[in-house]
This record gives structure tokens, sequence and C-alpha cells, in this order.
């Protein structure tokens, strides 16, 4: 079966005042399934972004190929088609609610599909309740925290039951609370209609809750795997410039000084429970000695 | 201090007359406007003074906020006051020097003092009743027949509800923008005028970089959410006439027939 979205030997360079445009996507080729939750990994420069904009057509590759759903999206009649089964949330939820009144916004997007007006209000109200913002439904946006505003722009997206979501950095303005929120919305969305989530971060807490990793570097991807596999390989990561999740690091440091645990260890549970066993192992060595 | 400022004059309410349908409160309060200029007679100029009175009493909205909304306006009425009193010609009967006031003018003056008066608090009345963005529904519906001959009203529609979401996150931001200047030394409160708005320049340019920069991706989500403009655009909120704005345009109407009536019988003031 194709991948939902199929981006095949992508090289894009924005354009600069000499004519001459700096690379930033090398050669990239890479396929999303549908259903998947996969977390695209990088430091500033990267490159994530930018691929981020090509699967939803708002840039177009100078070489290769993106196709969503099979749809070329180099093509313009292409456009809203593809734009209506992919939503994007972008980092700052002030620069992407259009309207005065939470509702209103989440309607914009069905609102320009030309959807009866009855209609739009039943998916409206279903995807405010979706992200649990119903109670706010008439409030300003100015009025909300940035979780309560970023959770208003998913549901917004949501509203075009769309069969994926790109979210680039969407935390990254939040509070740890806002943080919270924004995340269990996104695995409620996943877990309960299978939508496909590309979560762009730089948040290695998130990307460990993910299907998937993709590690960018400098326009190429460097690492493409489950989370664990990416996360073990700790002198890679931090020979690009990112960390690994604090758990992951201290089990790295215990290994090393000759402590008995797993090495791809990656929530705060896990660790608990290794840690626990590898001390009942060591008292219990000392009670047979 | 900037966070108080709110936009229009919006007083929340649910009367008759704030769930009157926006078109009907825009066509009425032209109505108003053109009943007023028609006026010619005291028995005009009464029916008129009830009928806005009248309209603040069901709105709920206190009397004394038309004392508000005539403030700003207040050198422009006393100037056409003083005009009429002294530049209208008739039996005099008060004079000093080439000063001479005339029954005429007195009585001249007084009309049109109430005339403008009864202008201020009827428009007022629109904007205290109805939140700017019914407002601006409203008035894209009603010009929508304009579209036929390109005017760009949905165009219009959308910058005003994009400038009405976008005013307090700017005014948060130039309160954030003075206090980051202020922490480095700069002094926005003394001083000459001239030096004063020299100081408002480092609060002006970077509150215009970061204008553009949020314009730029807005409209880029825009694009996201399949934004194209207004063509083949719905609304999720229909706008329905109700019995109410029926009987409130037969009430205006009435209102336009009795002054006009008033000027065949009782003749005009204006001689």
């Amino acid at each position: 079966m194709r991948p939902l979205i199929d981006i095949e030997h992508v090289t894009f360079s924005y354009p600069q005042e000499n004519g001459q445009g700096i690379e930033v996507l090398h050669d990239i080729t890479l396929q999303i399934p549908a259903g998947e939750f996969v977390a695209v990994l990088g430091h500033n420069g990267s490159g994530k972004s930018t691929i981020a904009k090509h699967m939803n057509a708002i840039l177009l590759p100078m070489g290769g190929k993106v196709y969503f759903s099979g749809l070329d999206t180099a093509e313009e009649e292409n456009l809203l088609p593809i734009r209506r089964q992919i939503g994007m949330v972008f980092q700052n939820p002030d620069n992407q609610i259009v309207s005065t009144i939470v509702e209103e916004d989440v309607a914009f997007a069905l609102e320009n599909l030309g959807i009866a007006p009855e209609k739009i209000r039943e998916r409206v109200d279903e995807a405010l309740r979706a992200v649990d913002m119903y109670h706010y439904r008439l409030h300003a946006p100015h009025q909300l925290s940035g979780g309560q505003k970023q959770r208003i722009a998913i549901a917004g997206v949501l509203a075009m039951h769309p069969r994926c979501i790109v979210l680039d950095e969407p935390t990254a303005m939040l509070d740890p609370k806002g943080r919270q929120e924004v995340m269990r919305v996104l695995h409620e969305l996943h877990r309960q209609y299978h939508t496909t989530v590309v979560l762009i971060t730089h948040f290695m807490e998130e990307a460990v809750q993910a299907e998937r990793v993709v590690v960018m570097d400098d326009g190429k991807i460097l690492l493409d795997d489950t989370p664990r596999a990416v996360f073990v390989q700790i002198d890679r990561l931090k020979a690009v410039g990112l960390d690994v999740p604090q758990v992951t690091e201290l089990a790295a440091v215990l290994r090393a000084a000759g402590v008995n645990i797993p090495a791809a260890l990656l929530t705060e549970d896990e660790c608990v429970a290794a840690l626990t066993a590898a001390l009942e192992e060591t008292d219990g060595n000392h009670t047979h000695a | 201090m900037l966070k108080d400022i709110t936009i229009g004059q919006y007083f929340p309410g649910t009367s008759v007359i704030h769930r009157l349908d926006p078109r009907m409160k825009i066509v009425l309060t032209i109505v108003y406007v053109v009943l007023l200029f028609l006026v010619e007679n005291l028995a005009g100029f009464v029916l008129s003074v009830v009928f806005v009175l009248a309209a603040y009493l069901i709105a709920r909205i206190p009397v004394k906020m038309i004392a508000k909304s005539i403030k700003p306006i207040l050198p422009i009425l006393l100037f056409t006051m003083l005009l009429n009193l002294f530049f209208v010609r008739g039996t005099v009967i008060w004079q000093w020097g080439v000063l001479e006031i005339t029954r005429e003018g007195v009585r001249l003056s007084v009309l049109m003092v109430i005339r403008i008066l009864c202008l201020i608090a009827g428009t007022s009345l629109l904007t205290y009743t109805t939140s700017p963005m019914t407002l601006t529904d409203g008035i894209e519906r009603l010009l929508k027949p304009l579209g036929k001959v390109h005017f760009p009203v949905h165009e219009l529609a959308m910058m005003m509800t994009i400038a009405l979401r976008f005013i307090p996150t700017l005014v948060e931001e130039t309160e954030k923008i003075m206090a980051a200047q202020k922490a480095r030394g700069a002094d926005m409160e003394t001083g000459s005028l001239i030096h004063r708005a020299k100081a408002l320049v480092p609060i002006l340019i970077p509150l215009f970089l970061s204008a553009f920069r949020r314009a730029e991706e807005l409209a880029l989500a825009m694009e996201c959410r399949c934004y194209h403009g207004g063509k083949g655009r719905t609304r999720m909120k229909q706008m329905h006439l109700a019995p109410r704005d029926l009987w409130a345009l037969l009430l205006t109407a009435a209102a336009l027939a009795a002054v006009i009536v008033c000027n065949i019988f009782f003749g005009s003031l204006y001689g």
C-alpha cells in the first residue's frame, strides 16, 4: 500500500538575494504510512520545519516529488484536496487564530470549504469537545492561556476531519502545563480517530511518546527508527547537538559505572522499575554471600 | 493601563434591541438619521427625542451613557450653537456692540443642539447593543449586493475581523515592549512633547516588525486552513429575520411617517 505521505528525493533551498540559494534539504526520502505517530527531531536549522511545509504544499520541492495520499503537491489543482486532508498547527498560537470568538475560529476552515451551516455547527462542537474546550466556545482568544489557545488551533484543524495533522513545534511557546495538555490531546486523537500525527519538536520527552522518531541534521535524515532504538545512540545524538531524555542518559552513566540495567530506558517508570530490579539483585547477592 | 481600552463600546445584554438582527439595526439607525433631518417643527422634535429615549430604556442602557458619547463632540456642538445664536437674523432680543441675539437664533440653536444630541444618541445605541463582530457580519451581509459590481465586500469584512482580533494581542505586545525599553532606561514620561514623541520610536519599530511577522504567519495559517478568498465560502452563523425585527421596522417606519405628517400639518419652524 502507498504511504500517506511520500517524500521522494526532495531537495530544497530558500532563495537568497544574490540569486544563490542555501540548500536546506538534501535529497530527503521519507515515507509516513497512514495512522502513524511520528516525531521529527532536530536542532534549529536542521530542515525539520521546511520538510513539514512540503507535506501540505506550502513549499514545493525544487528537486524530487512529494505525494500526499497519491496526490502530487506540485499540481495546482491538488492544492485544496491536499490541504483539506492535512491539518497544520504552528508554534505561535496567537498568530494562527483568525476570529475573535473561539467557535467561529474553529469554523473557519469549514466555512472556507463551503460546507453547509448546520453541518459546520455539528463538526465545530465535536472538535471543541475532542480537545476539551467546549465550555470556552464563546470566549475571546485573548482570554485563554497558551495551552488552551493551542488546543483551539488543533480543534480548528480537527474540524476539517483531516487524515493527518502536522504540528510544527506546537509546544515551544507553552509552559509545562500547556505542553502536557497539548500532548494529551494529540495522543487521544491518535488513539481514537487513528489520525496520522507528524510532530516536529525539540523536546525529547515528547519524541519518546511517538511510535517512530526521525532525527534530522543539516538537511539530511540521520536516524529513523523506534524511540528506543534512536535514543540509545547517545553519542550520535549529542554529536549533532541534541539531548537524550534524562532517564536514558542516567541509564548510560550507570551502565558505564557497572550497574546492571538495560540501556534503552525511556520513561521514568521504566527507570524506577529497572533500578529497583538492579537493587534487589545486589541485595540478593549480599544475603547469599 | 492599556488593557482598559475597549473596542467599540459594546454593552452586553439580552434586551430585545440587543437581539435584533444586526442588519435590521443598521438599517433602522440610518432611517432614524434620515428622520432627524426631516424634522421641521416642535412636535417632530419631541417625537424624535421620545423615540431615542424609549429605545435606551428598552435596551436597558443607562441614559448617562449618552453624555459619555457626546463628550468628544462637545466643541462641535458648542460651535454650531454659537453660530446659530449670533448669525440668524430676526427679532433682536439682546444686543452688545456688533453681537446680537435674535428670537429665531435662540430657537434654531436649541433645535440644532437637540438634533445633534439625538443623532449621537441614536448611532451610539447601535454600537452599545451590537458587538463589533456582529456588526462586521451585519455590514458584510448588507453590502453583499455590492459584490456584483466587484466591490471587495468579503475582503473588507475579513480585514475588520482580523483587526478586531489582533487589537488585544498588539496592545499586550506594546506593554511588553514598553516594559522592556523602560528596563533598559528609556524615559517616556518626562521631557518636552518632541522628546516624548522621539521616545516612542524604540517602541513603534519593534511593534511594527512584530506585526509584519504576525501577518505573515497568519496568512500562512489561513492558507493551510483552505482559505481562498470569499468565493464559495459559507458561514456557520446564519442570520434570520425574526418577528421582532419586523416590529422594530414597523415602529420606526411609523415614527418616520408621523414626522412627515407633522411637517405637513404643523408647518415649519424654519419659515
